[in-house]
């Protein structure tokens, strides 16, 4: 993995074997994701994905190798450590609170947050980027549509006050005028200095915005590059976007 | 509210031939009502029921749980699907038509139960196929008597139902509000009587209206009906504007009023049990260590979502841990401490038990959850039981002797100071439900607070995130296994003084008191008021409790008590169909319905700007279905 600009990577898995009881998950992954950039992982049904993000996030135990964040090897502490740390996911589908209003939904994203003032301020900026999500705010977020609902997902990791977002397929189950839409909010979000790594299956979207990405087939890394190279590769059109 | 606002729509829509029927729908509801009417009586309530007069010699309890289900059904067979404020045709004889078939058919097929209980014998594998229900349902009369008494009964309340589509909505209210006086105040005759011979001398006014064995006098009966007409006439008006006035005030100076409303509560409620009988005391006593129990649960399962089914459990902790702390009989370790001091122990021994039945169960989810906890329920009785325990607990001879819960404080002095605080002795005697009640009401004051106070706080957010999704909740940072350790916990504590209190009151202590069936009334408690809201949890064990009466304990409608788990079951049930929020629901949710039902019928009495309120009502939450 190159080191970009001799930078020291915000979060990285070094060797990393997750097993989910007898079945080997992942297999020897190395990842590593510096300050302020947009990656991708990419992979079909069953590849790990999201087994990858849990470990990441200190959801699922990995049985060898290192999560390591600013430099600080993590494995084995709490999810909330990380949460604390800047490390928030979007969890696949959104997966709103469901039954609680949307503030609520809001506030939980902020909940191992203590200072009042800065919650205040950072619900501002979420309805600034959202302005549909103020209009909402005592609605039960169950009964919104699936855009509004994003929004809210997205809105909810936001309030964290992350380094890096964490996204569990954000294209998936929505409708494709919306997926558009979505990976614009992205884009914004990136933009604002916030890195994110992105799981996704679907490959041409996620590649024409991120600026690397990582191919992960069965557990195993087998691409590695910028995302260009990635779009251009042959063997990922042929096996993956189904194209020759 | 919104039948009279409807009414303007419906004066221009046509009104349908008594023939157009959905006979279909009609037929099916009348087949519905006939099986209702036969089940009930095979089950033996009505003639069970028969004893308890409503309006003597006319009215029973056991005819009345037949005669109100033709009125209930030929009231439903006739709701009809208003979309969008807009009624599709005028009410009229078609509604009075529907009903009467229905209640027709209801009654057609009573009868033939009367003729079958007359010429066959089915006793054998129908315990209540015999002769007194058959002189129930004939009135001691022939069959041909029997038979035309309830086709013409049901008929008429079929009709009757459905004469409550037409009339306008006061005549319903009144209806209803006449109904419930009459019956209500039959059903309390013991209470009433219990209340006239307190304070207020009441006594000729109640022998008046009551007739001296049992049920009210006609004559009382029709006077209460007045009283009734009169109460929503005038008083529910006056009540109307009181409530506006209040509503108000509390918007313009919401803590003074709120300040207002809680001393005046607690005033009630320090002055009430001075001028209750012995019997209402009583009865309140045991709603109150239902709604501390129901509370306590409510935190478990309406707030963290964790289904526990052996809640019992922690009653039982609470129970047994002050008999053997506080009972100078108590067979193993015998301290005798005084009530106010076990309760201390009594809270550490429930969030020992909390976190010991917590630990292994919390990992799991779901229905796995709900067998495990209902399986520690028992465990917790059986060893109570066992020859093992019994040197601690008594075992199957449980333990006698309990003190009552005196309050015995002060007379030490602070050593600097040298003030020494003035000794302070109530006896509380445990046999004086009087007594007794003002110990509940500290109990479910401070549970009341403490929900109130959860509910709205940081951990309550925690909580609400785990019941709704645990994973993403996880994700969010939130420590899933300490949060519902926690509620469990606080869950537990509840409980135990809701056990403490029982084992003060009544003196002694034996495991048949904290079986299974515990657990599931104060579940159906919790569903049935509405589940996550303090008020509804309230309203729920007053209903269930106080009405139908516990497990154990005998509430206003003491003839119930063999048919109280068939009653449970069927409010359940029908809970889940027609009002799954409970009766009681959530606050927020309500207001939303109350401020479209607002805009629908301003708009409709074109009281607000046209504009305003149509594009108000065509956001798309406006639709959504009630």
């Amino acid at each position: 993995m190159t080191d970009q600009n001799g930078a020291q990577p915000l979060l990285e898995m070094r060797g990393i074997n997750t097993h989910y009881g007898a079945v080997h998950i992942l297999k020897d992954v190395d990842l590593a994701i510096y300050p302020g950039e947009l990656v991708c992982l990419l992979g079909g049904n069953a590849s790990g994905k999201s087994t990858t993000l849990k470990t990441l996030l200190g959801m699922v135990e990995p049985s060898s190798g290192e999560v390591v964040l600013d430099g600080e090897v993590v494995n084995g502490k709490p999810t909330s450590y990380l949460v604390e740390r800047g490390v928030t996911m979007v969890p696949e589908n959104r997966r709103l609170f469901k039954r609680l209003s949307v503030l609520e939904n809001l506030e939980l994203g902020a909940y191992l947050r203590n200072d009042r003032d800065g919650i205040d301020e950072d619900l501002e900026r979420v309805y600034d980027m959202f302005p549909r999500v103020k209009e909402r705010l005592n609605q039960k977020s169950g009964t919104l549509s699936g855009g509004e609902q994003q929004m809210v997902a997205m809105g909810r990791a936001l309030m964290a006050r992350p380094r890096v977002l964490l996204m569990d397929e954000p294209s998936m189950g929505l409708a494709p005028a919306l997926v558009q839409t979505n990976f614009e909010l992205i884009q914004q979000i990136h933009q604002e200095g916030v890195a994110i790594f992105m799981v996704e299956q679907n490959a041409n979207m996620a590649l024409s915005i991120a600026d690397r990405g990582w191919v992960l087939q069965t557990g195993r890394v087998v691409l590695d590059d910028t995302a260009d190279k990635l779009l251009a590769n042959p063997d990922l059109r042929a096996s993956y976007l189904g194209e020759g | 509210m919104s039948d009279t606002a409807m009414s303007a729509p419906a004066d221009l829509a046509p009104a349908r031939a008594p023939l157009d029927q959905d006979w279909r729908k009609v037929v099916n509801y009348g087949l519905v009502l006939g099986l209702a009417l036969v089940f009930i009586s095979l089950t033996g309530m009505p003639d069970g029921l028969n004893s308890r007069v409503i309006v003597e010699p006319w009215l029973s309890m056991g005819y009345l749980s037949l005669m109100w289900l033709p009125f209930a059904i030929g009231f439903a067979v006739t709701h009809e699907q208003v979309l969008e404020g807009m009624v599709q045709h005028k009410r009229g004889a078609r509604e009075l038509f529907a009903g009467a078939v229905v209640g027709l058919i209801g009654g057609l097929c009573l009868s033939l139960l009367v003729y079958l209980l007359d010429t066959r014998d089915l006793s054998d594998p129908l315990v209540n196929w015999n002769q007194p229900l058959l002189d129930f349902l004939t009135r001691d009369g022939s069959v041909g008597e029997g038979v035309l008494l309830w086709v013409g009964v049901s008929t008429a309340l079929g009709l009757f139902g459905g004469l409550m589509r037409i009339v306008p909505a006061l005549g319903s209210r009144l209806v209803r509000a006449v109904i419930l006086t009459v019956v209500g105040a039959a059903a309390m005759e013991a209470l009433i009587d219990d209340l006239s011979e307190g304070v207020w001398k009441l006594e000729g006014v109640v022998e008046w209206l009551y007739h001296p064995r049992e049920g009210l006098e006609p004559a009382g009966a029709i006077a209460l009906a007045i009283a009734a007409a009169f109460v929503v006439l005038w008083l529910g008006r006056q009540l109307k504007k009181g409530g506006a006035v209040y509503n108000l005030a509390r918007e313009a100076q919401p803590l003074a009023v709120n300040a207002v409303s809680v001393v005046a509560v607690a005033a009630a409620a320090i002055l009430l049990p001075i001028f209750l009988g012995r019997l209402t005391n009583d009865l309140l006593v045991n709603v109150g260590l239902f709604v501390l129990l129901a509370l306590g649960l409510n935190i478990v399962v309406g707030l963290a979502g964790i289904l526990d089914l052996g809640y019992v459990a922690f009653y039982a902790v609470g129970g047994y841990s002050v008999a053997i702390l506080t009972s100078p009989t108590s067979p193993g370790i015998s301290p005798t401490l005084p009530f106010w001091l076990a309760i201390f122990i009594v809270v550490g021994m429930a969030t020992l038990a909390g976190l010991f039945i917590g630990a292994p169960v919390i990992r799991m989810r779901g229905d796995y959850l709900a067998i495990v906890t209902l399986g520690f329920g028992e465990i917790i009785r059986l060893t109570v039981r066992s020859d093992w325990a019994s040197g601690l607990t008594g075992g199957a001879q449980g333990m006698l002797s309990i003190p009552g819960p005196d309050l015995n404080i002060g007379g030490w002095t602070l050593p600097l100071v040298g003030w020494t605080m003035p000794k302070l002795e109530v006896d509380l005697m445990g046999t004086n439900p009087q007594h007794i009640l003002y110990v509940v009401m500290f109990f479910v004051a401070i549970a009341i607070y403490v929900s109130w106070r959860l509910e709205n706080s940081r951990i309550g957010r925690a909580w609400m995130a785990v019941r709704e999704d645990e994973s993403v909740a996880e994700a969010m940072g939130i420590n899933t296994v300490t949060a519902k350790l926690q509620a469990f916990v606080v869950g537990a504590i509840l409980a135990s003084f809701a056990g403490a209190v029982f084992a003060a009151k009544v003196g002694s202590i034996f495991e048949s008191s904290f079986k299974i069936l515990v657990s599931i009334v104060i579940l159906v408690i919790v569903i049935v008021g509405g589940m996550g809201r303090i008020a509804g949890v309230v309203a729920g064990a007053f209903v269930l409790v106080g009405i139908l009466g516990g497990p154990n304990q005998p509430g206003l409608m003491a003839e119930f008590s063999e048919y109280k788990l068939l009653i449970y079951g069927a409010l359940l049930v029908w809970m889940m169909l027609k009002r799954p929020e409970g009766l009681i629901p959530n606050v927020r949710r309500s207001r939303e319905l109350h401020q479209e039902e607002f805009l629908q019928d301003a708009w409709l009495r074109g009281e607000v700007d046209r504009d305003e309120a149509g594009s108000e009502a065509t956001t798309d939450e406006g639709w959504a279905p009630a």
